[in-house]
């Protein structure tokens, strides 16, 4: 059967403050999807009235077609992986993932099937009888997933289940969540605010700012794609190009002036933008290539000429700053021949840089502050306190 | 080497202070019990045990078993009342808290004695309080509010209340209240949760409010005296008539050992049976 969870012109405020505006969108059945946002953006908000713990002001949530708006939340076939996993203290591994089942009065031999079963998906059958204080954080995060899937819920909230562990047991227990959802097929709706996590495991994304949903789309979709400057910055790194067009080129392609730029920039117009119509575009730093040569000319790559700036060696890759003329430009080059063979491009060196046309994204809602949220140096100490809203980790 | 000798110095003075004030005066009193009385108020010499012997009479087992039955229901009443105020104000933020806790707080600012004649002005029977339930036809007007075992009853909970109520805030702000939010996500209703969650995950508050109440309200004497009758002396009151009145100063040792006794040797076997229970565990568990 066909279930899904829709959210209808959802609003919430707390003591004047909006929380969510406005809010729709549908999950599919047996989707993973990812609300992605920096702390306040209402995306804990969203999963607290899915799960039932507040009531929107105005809208209404469908679960499989029925209207669970005003069921309270034991009366809600959903569960909920907590930030904190929320383990009861009091009760062993096994009382804990059997609890949901003594409170609904299944038979004991039933209850043991079930919770043995799941001490078997999780791996934690020599753990069963040890307090939630004996086992580590990884384990607690599988117990609480095990408690909350065992009532077999239509979906399955998880609220930040990971910010509490370290950065490898992260990844690790991201791919056990991923093989979860493969196993078990339900909607899972994971709130979260490391873009990473959610692009590694989401079907879609939706990207939440300030209340709103920013954009809905694939990872994909949200990276090649991003419709706003927000989800453009908030999702990888990019330059901003800001500017107006000049002419147009074919069909699809036009010319634009860059601020910041003499030499003009080409770029695909799916959004059929005319002459002197503002522009902004996002390009990857990684779509950028960076040579001591000029490339060959082609007529769809724009080549500027520039002075390296700065440089920062991470091992799988590089980053360059390139200032050309009064623009500073992102660019990302993978390091995947051993870089000892060759000497590597470094600072105050002349060099070309050189991307597609394709590659240049127009983006339709701009708004100057979020250039805030790219990745540059700093140029004097202090610079990083100017910079909101971006990760800071939701402390209550 | 240092961390010993300045962890020595910090208990020492503490240390000294309770054997000085709190154990010799304690050993004294249960010496005492076992010295005979004189007729004029002294205390005898040699040793004898027929003052201990003199305490085991049919009023005093009354007086004993009214003690601890009034002392038991004056814990569970304050209990019940401080379970719900301690969730409320644990589960506050802010100034709120801080203003709640303060409401809590604020009775301690004036005498105690004060405080138990201000109930015995409600209750007479031109009081405050005497007037309204007559007026509500809730009483007759020949009632009596006041020298009752309930008016000692009700005047030790207002009194111990606080006593109550703040261990159990401490553990109920240290609650974490997901864990209520996670048994309802699970199927369980409010109230159950309540119970079994709340309840037992602030057992060491409740623990301490049971004693910070039971071990004083057993005791009590000046509640009983000023606002109980004849038919609600405790054991508190006839220690101090055997003090004042009859100067009978071994015959009141002997009763305070025995209501000691009373008191310790329940929380004795308790902590014996909890250290067992907690070696058990850490063999088992390995934590």
């Amino acid at each position: 059967m066909k279930c899904r969870l829709e959210f209808q012109n959802v609003t919430k405020s707390f003591a004047g403050v909006t929380a969510c505006k406005n809010i729709s969108f549908i999950v599919e059945d047996g989707e993973f999807f990812s609300l992605l946002g920096s702390s306040g953006c209402g995306k804990t908000t969203l999963l607290r009235l899915v799960a039932g713990f507040e009531r929107p002001d105005e809208g209404r949530i469908l679960l499989n077609g029925e209207d669970i708006t005003d069921l309270p939340p034991n009366k809600r076939s959903i569960n909920t992986v907590f930030q904190n996993y929320a383990l009861f203290p009091h009760l062993t591994v096994y009382e804990n993932i059997a609890f949901g089942l003594r409170i609904a009065k299944k038979p004991p031999s039933f209850i043991g099937q079930e919770v043995n079963k799941m001490l078997a998906l999780i791996q934690m059958e020599e753990h069963a009888f040890k307090k939630p204080h004996q086992i580590s954080g990884g384990q607690k995060q599988r117990v609480a997933i095990a408690r909350a899937l065992i009532n077999r819920p239509k979906l399955l909230l998880l609220d930040e289940p990971l910010s509490a562990l370290d950065l490898k047991l992260r990844q690790k227990m991201l791919l056990e969540i991923d093989l979860i959802h493969d196993e078990v097929g339900i909607m899972f709706l994971f709130v979260t605010h490391d873009q990473s996590e959610a692009m590694a495991v989401s079907d879609r994304i939706a990207v939440m700012h300030e209340g709103i949903i920013e954009q809905i789309g694939t990872p994909m979709q949200l990276y090649e794609a991003p419709q706003s400057s927000f989800v453009a910055a908030f999702i990888g790194d990019t330059n901003f190009l800001d500017g107006v067009v000049t002419e147009r080129i074919g069909k699809e392609y036009s010319l634009a002036k860059i601020d910041g730029l003499s030499q003009k920039v080409q770029c695909y117009n799916d959004k059929n933008l005319k002459s002197s119509d503002l522009l902004h575009l996002s390009v990857r730093p990684e779509k950028i290539h960076i040579t001591r040569t000029e490339p060959e000319p082609h007529p769809q790559i724009n080549v500027l000429q520039g002075k390296v700036d700065d440089v920062v060696y991470k091992g799988d890759h590089t980053k360059y700053w390139v200032a050309v003329d009064d623009y500073r430009f992102a660019i990302l080059k993978p390091n995947s021949r051993y870089i000892l063979d060759g000497i590597p491009i470094t600072w105050e060196e002349n060099v070309y840089i050189w991307w597609h046309s394709d590659d240049g994204y127009m983006m339709e809602r701009y708004s100057a502050k979020d250039e805030g949220l790219t990745e540059l140096p700093s140029t004097h100490v202090g610079e990083i306190d100017s910079i909101e809203g971006i990760g800071e980790e939701h402390v209550e | 080497m240092w961390s010993k000798r300045s962890e020595w110095l910090i208990t020492s003075s503490p240390f000294f202070w309770l054997l000085l004030f709190f154990l010799i005066p304690t050993l004294i009193v249960i010496a005492f019990s076992f010295k005979p009385s004189e007729l004029y108020g002294g205390i005898g010499s040699g040793w004898t045990l027929e003052t201990i012997g003199k305490i085991f009479t049919r009023s005093t087992a009354r007086l004993l078993f009214r003690s601890t039955w009034i002392a038991i229901s004056v814990t569970a009443l304050c209990l019940f009342l401080s379970l719900p105020v301690g969730y409320y104000i644990g589960s506050l933020r802010g100034w709120r808290k801080h203003f709640m806790l303060l409401l809590i707080i604020i009775p301690f600012w004036s005498s105690f004695i004060i405080r138990i004649f201000a109930w015995k002005q409600l209750l007479h029977p031109e009081g405050f309080f005497h007037k309204i339930l007559v007026n509500l036809n809730l009483i007759q007007p020949d009632a009596t509010l006041l020298y009752t075992t309930s008016t000692v009853i009700l005047v030790m909970v207002y009194s111990y209340l606080p006593f109550a109520i703040l261990p159990i805030y401490a553990s109920a702000s240290k609650f974490d209240h997901h864990l209520l939010e996670a048994a309802y996500d699970l199927g369980m209703g409010k109230l159950k949760a309540f119970f079994m969650i709340f309840i037992p995950s602030i057992k060491n508050g409740i623990y301490s409010a049971t004693l910070l109440v039971l071990i004083p309200a057993i005791g009590a004497y000046v509640i009983p005296d000023m606002v109980g009758g004849t038919h609600s002396m405790m054991i508190g009151n006839k220690i101090a008539e055997a003090t004042f009145i009859e100067r009978n100063i071994p015959f009141a040792s002997a009763l305070s050992t025995l209501m000691m006794s009373v008191v310790l040797l329940p929380l004795l076997l308790a902590a014996i049976l909890q250290n067992r229970q907690d070696k058990a565990h850490a063999i088992k568990g390995g934590h």
